[in-house]
């Protein structure tokens, strides 16, 4: 009965979809009042719907209803209620609902907080919205159908994929949906602005903070992701160049180009084409990670299904959404004006060098994670590209946005003196290049990568120090007072470029420095590693809920005295038969140690892998950062105050005229 | 600046960066591009012969061994027509992957050995019980298919 019930919520939301996709972009276009205001009920009625289905299937997992076949396929009578819970997602069709309800929920946000919008741009908005969730809502109709029955019904279900057992996916794939789809406003943004030739800088100023945020979820899901695949796979890494990692990172890549973009284009109203462009791109690229990622064609953990019908719809609807906005962008931005002036050396010249230096990254990954997928599909033999390829273009082609970070802030719009700005940043300068050359010799001995990213971090560390005294330099009294005074936006700006600094420190330190070995151990063997013994003291079994363990146990010392104890375990789940290795980290600031079992060879002997990773925690720290930066940078007082004006400002329709004058 | 000397900029720095990008991807591209073979292509000489590649199968029932002190392991891989012996040092590159199983499916990166081995640098197993890696499951695809025509032939 549930299920039928979630169904039936799906087709609703789908016919609801449907008329806020249609009718409000109609009655923009026509001037239509009445047809206009069909887009928020519409969307909210469609929010309630799709969360209803959502929910039935949460309950048809939390019962164990095994009768439907997504719950027998992907959950199992043992598993621990919170995992049941995030099962939920754990399947393609469950995960594709979670999108279309996180769709619907940005939806409904852009509902409540767009009054201060004109409506035929909050109509168009809403509209386009509702027509991506068509599309998805179709999606699962067709193809996904999350609630279809099994008969006879199965005395118990397959058991959620172990690899998915873990904290992690309660976190990850919500927040990356809430990032992946967030683009969907800011693209939204875009082609309303296309149906309505009207690029000014309030329209910048309308879609950045959305834009902002969708930013902040998805750094969180890859800072999540990440963080996952280091404690869970038990490799020891933190970022593989997998294909799915890459179908995060480059949405990811583009959103960052479009947040730059986009300040452009609100302080100065130029590169108004490129910015429209680039919130196309950054949710095309977000629903081609989504056909990536769960189509089946890449081979991993988050492809759930091989179904080419699924592909087939998806690669439809992405030619559609991404052909459609682009012919409509080759339409109409010829007519568009370009905006203020400025000099090839000023902070616009520097943030479009940023943009220039993100986009020819995001096209080197975006190449080598479809080059392979190309070369099958046309027969020409199967090949991989890994981490050697990613890394050898990835990291030069990045640096110089690192070096950017530093100068751009600290140039002035329009126009930037090179001899004055050279005269301000010679002390960074130095400080840096001393600190590329010294620092890694206090850590492990020279190594270049080590000295370029130590270089580089120091180098945004400084600037950003000395764009807080340059603003504080002329403050009257208490310079703390001046500091808390500054605009959110500002801070946001100098804690997100913070942060960087410490993921580049952090990722160049740990590659530089981490060490690792495998060893056979025996009870009483102790292996030695920078500097940390490990001794072997057995393994005993223990059971979980729903798996069988192997727990070892590993005494560290560090000079010459007990440190910490780690409980690396080997699991057997009991539904699937699954090994899975769980690794065993004791976390520190300035490194973290990292003990996995490898495989029985005889009664308690071990294979057994050690790693010393240093500064890897500053990776997730710089994440935080970032995160807090965005959060700031999106909730600045300007933003909230058009919020406020909502009220106030009853004549939208005068406004829509003054600016459909002014494009 | 004029928009026009402007849209120049645009178009220069544009253009310079992504002549930088191609450059250095298209350089990247020809020494990291890893190839696939199957036993059957890597027995007929196929493979090259001082360049990583990776081949995929099954591994053969009964073949994996350790050696003594278990740190370096040998399997054989077959796709039913061919097979080829891979060595693999755990002391070097970890662990065998949790799925690793004999009996069921393996792809594995690395170059031919001297001895006419494939040494492993890289095992990958599937993700779950059902799941074969799409490489491995191609190759045995074609030595079924080879085999085929040899009958009718």
């Amino acid at each position: 009965m549930i299920p039928e019930l979630g169904q039936l919520a799906l087709i609703l939301a789908l016919l609801l979809a449907l008329a806020q996709g249609i009718l409000p972009i109609l009655g923009a276009h026509r001037g239509n009042a009445t047809l206009m205001a069909v887009a928020r009920p519409a969307a909210q009625g469609q929010f309630v719907f799709v969360a209803i289905a959502f929910g039935c299937l949460a309950y048809a997992f939390l019962t164990n209803d095994f009768s439907v076949e997504n719950v027998a396929r992907n959950s199992f009578s043992q598993l621990p209620k919170i995992y049941r819970f995030t099962a939920t997602w754990g399947s393609h069709e469950g995960s594709i609902l979670l999108w279309t309800l996180v769709l619907a929920f940005w939806t409904m946000a852009v509902t409540v907080f767009s009054h201060h919008l004109p409506d035929d741009m909050s109509a168009r908005v809403i509209g386009v919205m509702g027509l991506v969730s068509s599309g998805f809502l179709a999606f699962i109709l067709l193809t996904s159908d999350p609630f279809t029955r099994l008969n006879p019904i199965p005395a118990d279900g397959n058991d959620m994929n172990p690899l998915l057992q873990d904290p992690g996916m309660v976190f990850h794939p919500p927040m990356l949906y809430m990032g992946y789809v967030g683009f969907s406003v800011a693209f939204a943004f875009a082609i309303a602005a296309l149906l309505s030739g009207r690029f000014d800088a309030a329209w910048a100023r309308w879609s950045r903070p959305w834009t902002t945020v969708a930013w902040v979820f998805l750094t969180i899901g890859i800072t999540a992701g990440s963080w996952w695949a280091y404690n869970e796979l038990g490799w020891g890494g933190w970022w593989f160049w997998d294909p799915t990692e890459n179908a995060s990172f480059i949405p990811w890549l583009a959103g960052t180009a479009l947040i730059h973009s986009l300040a452009v284009t609100e302080k100065r109203g130029a590169f108004k084409g490129w910015t429209v462009l680039l919130a196309i791109i950054a949710f095309s690229m977000s629903l081609l990670g989504t056909f990536l990622v769960r189509s089946g064609v890449l081979s991993s953990v988050h492809a759930f299904a091989t179904d080419p019908t699924r592909g087939i719809f998806i690669l439809g609807f992405l030619g559609v959404v991404i052909g459609g906005s682009l012919v409509l962008y080759a339409i109409r931005v010829p007519k568009m004006e370009s905006g203020g002036s400025f000099t090839w050396f000023s902070r616009e010249s520097l943030l479009l060098a940023n943009n220039v230096v993100l986009v020819a990254a995001l096209g080197s990954v975006l190449l080598g994670t479809l080059y392979p997928l190309f070369m099958d599909a046309m027969g020409m033999g199967k090949i991989s590209v890994g981490p050697p390829y990613f890394n050898s273009v990835f990291v030069p082609l990045i640096a110089p946005a690192m070096f950017l970070a530093g100068v751009g802030p600290l140039a002035r719009w329009k126009q930037a003196s090179l001899p004055e700005m050279a005269k301000r940043l010679r002390i960074a300068m130095a400080v840096s290049v001393a600190s590329a050359l010294l620092l890694p010799l206090t850590v492990g001995g020279f190594n270049w990568m080590a000295s370029v990213g130590i270089g580089l971090a120091m180098w945004i560390v400084f600037t950003v120090l000395i764009g807080f005294a340059e603003r504080l330099k002329h403050e009257q009294g208490s310079k703390l007072a001046a500091l808390m005074r500054l605009p959110r936006g500002f801070w946001g700006m100098q804690l997100g470029h913070f942060g960087l600094a410490w993921v580049v420190a952090g990722i160049a330190l740990v590659s530089a420095y981490e060490t690792e070995r495998n060893v056979k151990m025996n009870v009483g063997d102790t292996v030695h590693l920078s500097g940390y013994a490990f001794t072997f003291m057995g393994v005993e079994m223990r059971d979980g809920p729903n798996y069988r363990a192997a727990r070892g146990t590993l005494e560290v010392s560090t000079g010459g005295k007990p440190a910490f104890v780690l409980h690396p375990e080997k699991r057997i789940y009991n539904a699937s038969g699954m090994p899975m290795t769980e690794a065993a980290i004791n976390y520190g600031f300035t490194r973290d140690v990292y003990a996995a079992l490898g495989e029985e060879l005889g009664p308690n002997e071990w294979t057994v892998r050690v790693f010393f990773k240093p500064f890897v925690g500053w990776l997730w720290l710089a994440g935080a950062m970032l995160t807090l930066g965005g959060i700031l940078a999106a909730f600045d007082r300007r933003y909230l105050i058009a919020l406020r004006k909502t009220g106030a400002d009853t004549s939208p329709a005068k406004g829509a005229a003054v600016q459909g004058a002014k494009a | 600046m004029k928009s026009r000397n402007k849209k120049l900029l645009a178009i220069g720095l544009s253009v310079v960066g992504l002549a930088i990008a191609a450059s250095l991807v298209l350089n990247a591209f020809k020494k990291n591009l890893v190839f696939f073979f199957s036993p059957t292509q890597v027995a007929a000489g196929e493979a090259p012969k001082d360049r990583a590649f990776r081949i995929g199968g099954l591994v053969e029932s009964g073949s994996l061994k350790r050696s003594e002190d278990g740190m370096l392991a040998s399997f054989v891989v077959t796709d039913t027509a061919k097979s080829i012996t891979v060595q693999y040092s755990i002391r070097e590159y970890g662990p065998l992957p949790d799925l690793f199983k004999e009996g069921k499916g393996v792809v594995a990166e690395g170059k031919m050995g001297d001895g006419g081995a494939f040494l492993a640098t890289q095992v990958l197993a599937k993700h779950d019980e059902n799941y074969m890696p799409p490489e491995a499951a191609h190759a045995l695809e074609q030595a079924q298919k080879a085999q085929q025509t040899v009958v009718t032939q």
